[in-house]
């Protein structure tokens, strides 16, 4: 049993912007698991009636709370487009370090413009919350 | 002498002893997340979130609670095994792994059943 392979360390990749979107993937990943807390929160704050949704709402919208929902944004739109990457790995295409290199710098491209995006529509459409 | 065969042995045991179900898992809820987020997302855009009485109906209404729930479970179940697969790499000491991992499902199971709650609670209110 103790002859069984084992994954190479960590320690003997070099290190490449592949690796850091790698690492990023997983960082996004337990940011959002932190997301999941505040989402339950607003959905139990609406279901405690309407003096604790306006509370929450209120809580939401400050600057620091503000911050957080768009560093969850961002975390959400990077971790979509490259666990989609991640998919089309699985279904084994784009493996090549070549291919893999270039749908790094695309994945980066889509989420920054995504993360924009949806930014800008959630300034733009949210305007009037207090 | 054992009388199982090597096979046997080998079958439905991965490096972690149960196969591959955990990958599967993780991957078939990610892509159930795809649709369901963007939908999550772009209904939230289009709400008007300070409007209590606009974020109830729209949760009461058609299939939005059924799918507002099963977002909630599957974006809970594939964070849980994603917050696994990172406990499990890199804390190796065996009691502190073994608790990490019972805090992280617990948490998990409780988010996810406080959410659902919650939802129904807006949809059947609403509902009468």
């Amino acid at each position: 049993m103790s002859q069984r392979p084992l994954s190479p360390h960590l320690q003997i990749y070099h290190f490449g912007h592949t690796m850091a979107l790698s690492i990023a993937h997983r960082i996004a990943g337990l940011w959002l698991a932190a997301g999941i807390c505040a989402l339950v929160y607003w959905l139990i704050s609406l279901a405690d009636g309407e003096a604790a949704y306006e509370r929450a709402t209120a809580l939401l919208s400050a600057w620091y709370f503000r911050v957080l929902l768009f560093s969850w944004l961002a975390g959400f739109c990077y971790h979509l487009v490259n666990g989609l990457r991640h998919l089309v790995w699985d279904a084994g295409f784009g493996l090549e370090k070549l291919q893999a290199r270039r749908s790094a710098v695309l994945v980066v491209v889509v989420a920054l413009a995504a993360f924009l995006i949806v930014a800008w529509l959630f300034c733009t459409l949210q305007r009037g919350t207090p | 002498m054992s009388l199982r065969s090597p096979l046997g042995a080998a079958l439905g045991h991965g490096t972690a002893g149960e196969g591959v179900g955990h990958w599967w898992s993780q991957r078939i809820s990610a892509l159930a997340l795809v649709p369901l987020m963007l939908w999550l997302l772009i209904s939230l855009l289009r709400l008007s979130l300070a409007d209590y009485a606009a974020v109830s109906i729209w949760m009461a209404s058609g299939w939005n609670p059924v799918l507002l729930v099963l977002t909630v479970l599957v974006a809970c179940w594939h964070s849980l095994l994603g917050v696994q697969v990172v406990i499990e790499d890199y804390v190796h000491a065996p009691a502190l792994k073994i608790a990490s991992l019972l805090v992280s499902s617990g948490a998990h199971v409780l988010l996810a059943a406080g959410g659902s709650y919650a939802i129904l609670r807006v949809a059947l209110r609403s509902a009468t």
